[in-house]
């Protein structure tokens, strides 16, 4: 396995990387560049990265002007503020109009850390899915960030990707590797249950995968980078086939991933579902993987609430 | 510049404001009506726009931050040929392209989706950023209420667009000085409004919202201004040109009934045979 990498720091990458293939591309910060690592693309190409200051909203108003005049912007902040403190903006200046604004949001999660609950934005994917056209990823390491950045400048109309601020391990570091927008992605084949992951919980729910299969639990595990769309007939299918879905995401258990596949099973395949993530609380200060260890989202704490479940 | 034809013109609009919210039976005539001489101004002698080709790239923008005022901007759009001024009477019916605040996606002329107050002014000021990026030499144009520069978005948009230089851009406060609770001084007040765009380093303007020689000064010392953005601050009257509708806040947001209606167009019809 590959050194780990945070996924903000993919997405910086992948910005620098893309920028002469797409000479529209313009990227938007309030005064984060160094911790969103939209400063990587900052120092590459000074005249297109372009500070807004501490006023996300704003920045959020000039990124829908600036697509309206044809540029492809990526506005940067802490998910708590380009999701929380910008949702209006978000959702009338940009996906109202449908104007091709991409939100490129780091820091989500309790794995923010020591900073606390004020900036541990874990409703980012609810707020986010709820606004018509607006596509929402959630990558789950580097490779799959600078796919999600790349597919976002290729998608026409607005996207919000939500990258991390922990290092995380590569996992999708495979010669036949494919990113399409909408597609989950079968990372283990198994019969007795199905686990539907996303972002930084894949690779904790892959090594839960391998615990439950030391017990004799066969569990297919699916990496879910696209809460919207959602790739429908694979989780329908997986239901199907496993009878048993449990969700997993470092995001609130209300609204998020865990909603949307029971928004989808509700209707097309009732099936029973644990959804796993942040309960109905706000986070708090320390260091983040010990943080993910006490709200249960490491591979032991996922892997216990599966047993417990089936 | 011929003034009376732009008074004319300005008239019409007048009538396509009224008609399209006494057919919507809502909507609001107050802050229309206080803006229409400043937007036929825009529409009919100051940008550079084409009816035929409302989307072409060099044009020059305009941003209704003010979204409730769409029917001023509908009727501005719609006698200046962007669509017929027979649609104005389907405002805000079901199925009609004309929502009851602008909507890019679907009307022609409309150059951004308005109508959450504070947010169109950050839109112009991209727009106007976007120009300057690519080197393009087209203006952008924003109209604010002067109730709406409460907002602190409104705020933060204006100091981005002083300190990034963005003389390519106009902000026109329509200063009628009524909301939909009474006097902005009363309700929380906004003012000094010239100082304090003064403070926020704009090349201030302070003009009569209705004296077309005002205004066409106005937006020529815009053009020659370098280096800072110009916020032309324009006294008006709200309901201007309907004599019950003039500074009453009761018509911010209230359409005529049929009486009233009648009224209103007679009104518009003597200044007509006035001028």
């Amino acid at each position: 396995m590959a050194d780990k990498i945070a996924t903000r720091e993919s997405y910086g990458n992948a910005l620098k990387e893309l920028a002469l293939d797409y000479p529209d591309l313009v990227v938007l910060d309030a005064d984060l560049a160094a911790a969103t690592k939209t400063g990587i693309f900052q120092k590459a190409y000074p005249d297109r990265h372009i500070d807004c200051g501490i006023a996300e909203c704003n920045m959020v108003g000039i990124a829908a002007g600036l697509a309206a005049a044809g540029k492809i912007p990526f506005v940067s902040s802490f998910a708590m503020f380009a999701a929380g403190r910008a949702f209006e903006q978000v959702r009338n200046s940009v996906g109202y109009p449908h104007l091709n604004v991409k939100i490129g949001a780091t820091h989500a999660g309790i794995s923010v850390g020591e900073d606390g609950a004020s900036h541990q934005c874990c409703e980012d994917l609810a707020l986010m899915r709820t606004i018509p056209g607006m596509v929402v990823m959630n990558p789950s390491d580097d490779v799959e960030a600078k796919a999600a950045v790349k597919a976002a400048l290729d998608h026409e109309g607005p996207v919000y990707i939500r990258f991390g601020r922990l290092a995380v391990p590569v996992i999708n570091d495979t010669p036949d590797y494919k990113f399409e927008i909408g597609k989950g992605v079968v990372l283990k084949e198994g019969k007795d249950i199905t686990l539907i992951a996303t972002g930084l919980e894949v690779s904790e729910t892959l090594e839960a995968a391998k615990m439950l299969e030391a017990d004799g639990v066969s569990a297919k595990v699916i990496n879910i980078h696209t809460i919207k769309p959602l790739d429908e007939d694979l989780v329908v299918k997986a239901a199907q086939e496993t009878g048993k879905v449990v969700t997993i995401e470092e995001h609130s258990i209300i609204g998020g991933l865990g909603s949307a596949v029971c928004d989808c099973l509700s209707a097309k395949a009732p099936t029973k579902v644990l959804k796993i993530g942040v309960e109905d609380r706000f986070g708090e200060s320390g260091p983040a993987v010990e943080l993910i260890k006490k709200y249960g989202l490491d591979a032991e704490g996922i892997y216990k609430k599966i047993k417990a479940f089936i | 510049m011929d003034i009376n034809n732009l008074k004319k013109t300005a008239n019409e609009v007048r009538k396509g404001i009224v008609t399209a919210v006494y057919n919507a039976k809502s909507g609001h005539p107050g802050g229309s009506l206080s803006s229409a001489d400043i937007m036929t101004y825009l529409y009919f002698e100051e940008m550079n726009i084409d009816p035929a080709d409302p989307k072409k790239a060099d044009r020059d923008r305009f941003v209704l931050s003010k979204g409730h005022c769409a029917p001023a901007l509908y009727s501005t759009l719609a006698n200046r040929g962007f669509f017929p001024v027979k649609d104005l009477e389907t405002l805000r019916h079901t199925g009609s392209y004309l929502q009851g605040h602008p909507d890019m996606k679907h009307i022609p002329g409309v150059d951004m989706s308005s109508g959450s107050l504070g947010q169109g002014i950050s839109a112009a000021v991209g727009m106007a950023l976007a120009a300057k990026l690519s080197n393009a030499d087209y203006r952008v144009y924003t109209l604010l209420g002067d109730g709406e520069i409460q907002e602190g978005q409104v705020w933060e948009a204006s100091m981005f667009a002083a300190a990034k230089k963005l003389d390519n851009l106009v902000v026109i406060v329509d200063n009628n000085g009524l909301q939909i609770d009474g006097k902005i001084e009363d309700v929380n007040s906004p003012y000094p409004i010239v100082d304090k765009f003064k403070a926020f380093n704009f090349n201030v303007i302070e003009i009569d919202a209705h004296d077309f020689n005002q205004i066409d000064d106005a937006f020529k010392k815009a053009k020659e201004t370098k280096g800072v953005p110009t916020a032309i601050i324009a006294k008006s009257i709200k309901g201007k040109g309907v004599s019950f509708m003039e500074n009453s806040a009761g018509w911010h947001g209230k359409a005529p009934n049929a009486e009233e209606y009648e009224t209103a167009m007679a009104d518009l019809k003597k200044i007509e045979e006035s001028l």
